[in-house]
């Protein structure tokens, strides 16, 4: 079996080269095709333990590397734990720890602390995948934006993607930044001038003040959730102006030089950030993201399991 | 106790200006006389200081020493042998301890546990308000009388101006100074760095330079209104150098401290979540360092303070923002300051001492700071050459929070003297 592809931890995009990222999304192309089959199952982590373990709520994410580890063959565990793990009066090291004496084999791990999957990377031996830690990175949403985009425009390279609405306490705008712009496509981000981080422009993104700008600008949006707790936060006066502001409206996107493809990673807030029209209509692709975010997961999981990107094609060795 | 004769040192002496080879003779726990061929008596003890640099014993105006309350964290005994080994004569303890060093009997009751230990001096700085919670001033005249040196609510800000400006008024009486903790709560609130491109990298939420630079500009305007004396805590920003330069040209009694890490590390030191770069105020950014630099040079900053902060290693062993902010500092504190301010050419060895000796003594108005004949026989003996690596596990701290652990440094103490007595002799413990 060769060296692992990927290292051991998949803890952000920033941390991976371009051929690694490239790499991802080659060996998602042929899991894609798992998920059609009536029998939805390879067995290539067959005899592997995985634990996801999610200190944060999450639906999508969650169920989404499930259906991965499960069409892998892989045994699941999930350990849900609201609240952080200092409320909980163990600490993270310690719950991963015990975890791990119980000989598994990766953790994917959802924290509201940033830092925390490469801080649990670096004191455990099993392979530790980030499914979203703090404000820091959420790279499989990278991974599986990248992946629709791609899919729809057949290149990465030049294309221009606006990432719109709170870049400031988003994992998703970072992994999407980091992704796209070391695949060679040009990044905007837009948003109020509270929600952007003041050092964004070191990113190498172009900052776009107002939503008509990244609307002229932009070959695809990819429109954030608006977290509720911001308005708390005095970062906005109300939700109401947001969507006056800079909510995507069909009017909007109607001033467009041309047709703009949609993303969003979920859940929407309909009528505040995204008006259902936009999010429901024939430029959407938000439903193929969920169904590309398998595939990346369990790419993913296949290459830091040490399979060999070729034995992912149908036909190849199965990963054993 | 022995009388001491310390021969052949170079002997760094700001406060009166000298700067010669020659010989220094203590007894009765005083300085009697420095030249060459001094007699002594036959019971002596001889120190050998050729090669070596005799100043008067370093003074540390920040210190957590953690008792009562954490003495897990740290003692005053272990404080003070630490400060000792790190060549600190004396040592000024901050009140956040548990309880607050509020009263006259929790000053008492440091003084006391100092005279226990009897390593490095520890003057306790009594608490700016009851309970550190900034509503009522605590009984300075009953702080000072046990023994306080100065009021601070450091940890924390003096949030409310009205409060900062009666203490200052009221510290006038009994000619101490008042320390404050510079932050605006509201900017700093959840911060767990300093806000820059490296916190938006790893999405953590930073405290901008602004929220540190808002309160020195108030404090500065508050020493103008009431003519008292604030001393501004770990200064960490560009902003807060260019506004303290600005009020000692006008003559105000704002005097100003720096701590090693910040005149050392910058903001990047956090990459990797590395809590032991975590502290507060935080590491900034390369111009915010080499500001505190000159500042310290051209006397904008007044002296070099460790904000020596010990924390459990448990407590540094986990996420980022949920890690207590600190580092400790005693030990590290001359190794770094010749490390990267003398052997760096900014500061020479008689600076260097006028920073950490000299001018703390001067403005807390301390004993020491001097090897006049009949200042106190406080004195550190130190070799401003010597290359030491950084090991924690081998310090006099209960303490290990540190991020020079493995650096490698140039010049440490070789025998601190307090009071007359040998405290600290490396490789010889007493």
């Amino acid at each position: 079996m060769s060296a692992p592809a990927l290292g051991k931890d998949l803890t952000g995009l920033e941390t991976l080269s371009r051929e690694q990222i490239q790499l991802i999304l080659d060996t998602a192309e042929p899991f894609k095709e798992v998920s059609e089959r009536a029998i939805k199952k390879v067995p290539a982590l067959r005899g592997k333990t995985i634990v996801n373990l999610f200190f944060e709520a999450s639906t999508r994410t969650r169920i989404s590397f499930e259906f991965a580890e499960k069409r892998l063959s892989a045994d699941t565990v999930n350990v849900a734990s609201t609240g952080s793990s200092v409320s909980k009066g163990e600490t993270l090291v310690d719950t991963a720890r015990n975890l791990e004496a119980m000989r598994i084999d990766m953790v994917v791990i959802r924290h509201g602390a940033s830092g925390a999957a490469q801080f649990l990377g670096q004191r455990i031996r099993s392979n530790v995948i980030n499914a979203g830690d703090g404000k820091h990175e959420h790279p499989t949403q990278g991974l599986l934006d990248m992946l629709t985009l791609r899919d729809r425009f057949k290149r990465l390279e030049g294309l221009k993607v606006a990432i719109c609405g709170d870049i400031l306490h988003s994992r998703v705008a970072r992994s999407n930044i980091w992704g796209l712009t070391k695949l060679g496509a040009e990044v905007g981000v837009c948003g109020p001038a509270t929600l952007l981080p003041r050092n964004v422009h070191e990113l190498g993104v172009t900052i776009l003040p107002r939503i008509e700008d990244a609307i002229q600008w932009a070959d695809a949006l990819n429109v954030l959730r608006l977290q509720l707790e911001r308005m708390q936060a005095g970062f906005l006066p109300s939700l109401r102006e947001y969507n006056r502001v800079f909510g995507v409206t069909t009017e909007r996107l109607s001033k467009a030089p041309k047709d703009l493809l949609i993303l969003h990673p979920g859940p929407m807030n309909r009528g505040v950030e995204i008006d259902s029209d936009v999010a429901d209509g024939p430029h959407s692709v938000i439903l193929p993201q969920v169904t590309n975010g398998v595939a990346v997961r369990m790419a993913v999981l296949y290459l830091l399991a040490g399979g060999s990107p070729d034995w992912a094609h149908p036909g190849g060795g199965g990963g054993e | 106790m022995r009388p001491i004769l310390i021969r052949g040192g170079r002997i760094i002496d700001p406060s009166r200006g000298t700067d010669e080879i020659t010989d220094l003779f203590l007894a009765d726990g005083k300085v009697q006389a420095s030249g060459r061929d001094l007699g002594h008596p036959d019971d002596a003890q001889v120190l050998d200081a050729t090669g070596k640099v005799v100043a008067p014993g370093l003074i540390d105006v920040h210190v957590h020493l953690r008792e009562p309350g954490q003495e897990d964290l740290e003692t005053v005994a272990t404080g003070a042998m630490a400060a000792a080994a790190g060549g600190f004569s004396a040592v000024c303890a901050m009140p956040n301890t548990d309880p607050v060093t509020d009263n006259q009997a929790a000053v008492g009751f440091i003084v006391s546990q100092a005279q226990r230990a009897a390593k490095a001096r520890v003057y306790p700085i009594g608490a700016v308000s009851l309970g550190q919670k900034g509503r009522q001033l605590a009984e300075f005249g009953e702080l000072v009388g046990a023994g306080a040196v100065a009021v601070s609510d450091d940890g924390k800000p003096v949030a409310s101006s009205h409060l900062m400006r009666t203490a200052l008024e009221y510290a006038r009486t009994f000619g101490i100074p008042v320390a404050d903790h510079c932050e605006d709560p509201t900017l700093a609130a959840g911060g767990a760095m300093h806000e820059g491109l490296v916190s938006t990298r790893l999405g953590l939420k930073g405290v901008p330079a602004a929220a540190e630079e808002i309160m020195v500009a108030r404090d500065i305007l508050l020493a103008e209104l009431t003519r008292g004396h604030v001393h501004l805590c770990h200064m960490s920003t560009r902003g807060s150098v260019e506004l303290i330069r600005r009020a000692k040209d006008q003559g105000l009694r704002v005097t100003a401290e720096a701590c090693p890490h910040h005149f050392t590390l910058t903001h990047e030191a956090c990459e990797g979540y590395n809590t032991n770069a975590k502290m507060n105020p935080p590491l900034r950014e390369p111009e915010d360092r080499e500001a505190i630099r000159q500042a310290l040079r051209d006397g904008t900053i007044d002296v070099i303070c460790t904000d020596h902060a010990p924390h459990h290693y448990d407590a540094k062993e986990r996420e980022f923002d949920d890690a207590p902010n600190g580092i400790i500092g005693l030990e590290t504190a001359l190794g770094l300051a010749v490390s990267e301010l003398v052997e760096s050419g900014l500061l020479s060895l008689p600076d260097l001492v006028n920073r950490m000796s000299v001018m703390p003594a001067r403005i807390f108005g301390l004993q020491g700071g001097s090897l006049a004949p009949g200042s106190p026989a406080d004195v550190v003996v130190l070799d401003p050459k010597a290359e030491w690596t950084v090991r924690p596990e081998h310090f006099y701290s209960k303490s290990r929070n540190t991020p020079f652990a493995g650096r490698h440094l140039r010049g440490r103490a070789e025998t601190t003297v307090v009071r007359g007595q040998v405290v600290f002799a490396r490789g010889g413990d007493t």
